[in-house]
């Protein structure tokens, strides 16, 4: 399918995914705690969150492999319990930790998964989308991580998904094995497909995705573009440093004179980090460096950066997300 | 590429005997190792030429008389060293001179020293002229079907195919679930009937192989009888394949590791190995477990395929054992469907 048809697509029919009050609970452990969402066709989503947060719930119950307590799931104007058979035609599905039997090639797993589809890639092709050329007759025992990936992404693509779902594509891989990864996605979303991912990587939601739902204890608790996010945390660049106090000091920062200073929108402290977030980085950072001078304290670390994804999490749960 | 070739069934299918065919150690059990278990009792119970017994006497005379029989062959000890030699089992019996005639020392709860006796006393009375009252002569049959190759080769086939089916079901599927390539497969379009029937259509293409290969071998070699039609020897083979293999589905159903399932797996053979009658008949079992034991499925095959091989019995003379083993069949298959864990 071109990606002209798919956009025209896009125009005409309703949302790729809509959830509705989802919820889901394990035993004890509420996995996702009232979810509502909406996916666009031709959208690549992410769902970001610590471990733990609920996302492979969310997914999974998105492709029909976990039943939610309550709420309701539609996929392309479809639903799991009356259009299953065509719904299984129609997405793509790469789950996190599947093992591909090892003793199996390339070619021949992915023509075992092109065999449960009605129409989809050719062989050639769906290799091809996957770089794997060179590994086509390779055991599956023998690729790498980033190569094992790859397959399970082919594998995924080989029935010509209208909606693409992948879980954790990059973790555990390589930073080389990842930028590759990155880049075959996309392609895809070039290639006008619907793409819905989870990471717990906030570098990656960054990098691929349209839209972004931040996840923690089961539920969404922020959503939008990821620059809008950024946007929300009120400051577009983080200063971090931290200050070790003159002989006749305690070494304490005075946060009221810091929040003083036009353009810092706030102030935190990590484990002896300062954290604050500030809007006009050239204004606010000689008044900073004034300010802590007069405080009689020495700057031991000082750094700004964009705020990314982490800063906003960070700032809406007070953890980082690799803190779990 | 054809139609057939792309279809699920067919890649399912092929997947199978990929990783079959690439696992050496699953080769060596299902073709090699029954063809050696074969070989092995077949040298261990061959049937040799009528036993020579070793025996001894006290006295060189008696020696004579006792070697002058085919049976035996004697030698001359002293009554020290012949109580050593029995009692070693280098001598079975030791016939020593009394004044009063001879005494036979041997031990009558051996069955070889029982016979030596019978032919030890014979010898010597024949040379000390004793006259059978009535003229005999021997007619001698070697039998083939009667032999205990004859017997056991049934026996192996069953316990293979029982083997075969279970391991080569359970594992390959505990694997899959464990590996987590289940859950990845019914996320896809695939039908979930396909997924196990393509167990059992690589399992039933392999058991034409193994049965033949163990078959071929033990007619080539031993001169084991098919006295019953081969297409329902054949057919039986099928029956029995299937039923382990739905027993093996069972045992595959829930199990989450392998440790779970082999665990599962030699807990459903054990009983069998021990009680269906492999290496001696299952009737030497107490009457009270009679009916468990002739319930068992291995029991069911192994008599069914003693009946068509050994006994030359029609499918009509063997609806027991056959309805035994579509129960097996059924049941378990019906039991797995339900409570089948995907994921």
């Amino acid at each position: 399918m071109t990606s002209a048809v798919l956009a025209a697509e896009k125009k005409t029919l309703g949302p790729s995914l809509l959830l509705r009050g989802l919820r889901k609970s394990f035993a004890d452990v509420v996995a996702v705690d009232g979810l509502d969402l909406q996916v666009s066709r031709g959208e690549c989503f992410g769902l970001l969150g610590p471990n733990g947060a609920g996302k492979t719930t969310t997914i999974e119950i998105c492709e029909g492999l976990t039943n939610p307590d309550e709420g309701t799931v539609e996929l392309l104007g479809l639903n799991w319990r009356s259009n299953a058979n065509d719904l299984r035609q129609r997405v793509g599905i790469q789950l996190q930790e599947t093992q591909f039997p090892d003793k199996l090639t390339v070619e021949e797993t992915l023509r075992m998964f092109r065999s449960f589809f009605k129409r989809g890639l050719s062989i050639e092709e769906s290799i091809r989308t996957a770089e794997l050329e060179e590994k086509r007759n390779s055991r599956v025992g023998g690729l790498s991580g980033g190569q094992k990936q790859r397959l399970a992404m082919a594998c995924a693509l080989v029935g010509d998904p209208e909606l693409l779902f992948l879980d954790e594509p990059t973790t555990g891989l390589d930073p080389q094995a990842r930028r590759h990864l990155w880049d075959l996605v996309d392609e895809l979303k070039r290639a006008g497909r619907t793409i819905i991912l989870t990471t717990h990587y906030m570098d990656e939601a960054e990098r691929l995705c349209d839209r972004v739902a931040i996840m923690d204890h089961g539920k969404i608790i922020a959503l939008g573009t990821p620059q809008e996010l950024i946007a929300s945390v009120g400051g577009e660049h983080i200063v971090e440093f931290s200050v070790s106090g003159s002989a006749n000091d305690d070494g304490s920062v005075d946060t009221a004179l810091l929040l003083a200073i036009p353009g810092i929108q706030s102030h935190r402290v990590d484990a002896g980090l300062h954290q604050l977030s500030v809007s006009e980085l050239h204004k606010a950072v000689p008044l900073i460096f004034t300010s802590l001078n007069e405080q009689g304290l020495q700057l031991s670390e000082f750094r700004t950066h964009s705020a990314t994804l982490e800063d906003v999490f960070v700032r809406m749960t007070g953890r980082n997300l690799r803190d779990e | 590429m054809s139609s057939l070739t792309n279809s699920s069934l067919y890649q399912l299918t092929m997947t199978r005997f990929r990783l079959f065919l690439r696992e050496p150690e699953a080769i060596f059990w299902i073709f090699i190792f029954p063809i050696l278990l074969a070989v092995g009792l077949g040298i261990a119970f061959r049937n040799r030429p009528a036993d020579v017994l070793q025996v001894a006497a006290t006295t060189t005379q008696l020696t004579q008389a006792l070697s002058a029989d085919k049976g035996l062959t004697a030698t001359t000890m002293d009554d020290a060293s012949g109580t050593h030699a029995l009692a070693t089992g280098a001598i079975l019996l030791l016939a020593e001179q009394t004044p009063n005639g001879v005494s036979y020392k041997y031990d009558d709860t051996n069955p070889d020293a029982r016979t030596a006796r019978l032919i030890a006393d014979r010898a010597i009375q024949t040379t000390a002229g004793r006259r059978e009252a009535v003229s005999t002569t021997n007619n001698l049959i070697h039998e083939t079907g009667a032999r205990y190759i004859d017997f056991v080769v049934p026996g192996l086939l069953g316990m293979n195919l029982m083997g075969s089916a279970i391991w080569g079901l359970g594992f390959a599927i505990v694997e899959a679930r464990q590996k987590k390539l289940l859950k990845r497969l019914v996320a896809s379009p695939m039908p979930r009937w396909q997924y196990l029937a393509s167990f059992l259509l690589s399992r039933l293409a392999m058991l034409v192989v193994e049965v033949a290969a163990f078959l071929g071998f033990a007619r080539l070699v031993f001169g084991v009888p098919f006295r019953g039609p081969l297409w329902q020897l054949l057919l039986l083979c099928v029956l029995t394949s299937l039923s382990f293999s739905a027993l093996g589905l069972l045992v595959a159903s829930r199990a989450k590791t392998m440790e779970a399932a082999s665990g599962l797996m030699n807990l459903a053979m054990l009983p069998m190995w021990i009680l269906s009658g492999v290496f001696f008949s299952a009737s030497r079992f107490p009457a009270i477990i009679q009916p468990f034991v002739r319930a068992l499925p291995l029991t069911a095959a192994i008599d069914a395929l003693r009946g068509n091989m050994l006994q030359g019995l029609d499918l009509s003379q063997l609806m027991l054992p056959v309805s035994i083993l579509l129960a097996w069949l059924i049941v378990p298959f019906l039991i797995a469907l339900r409570i089948f864990r995907w994921r």
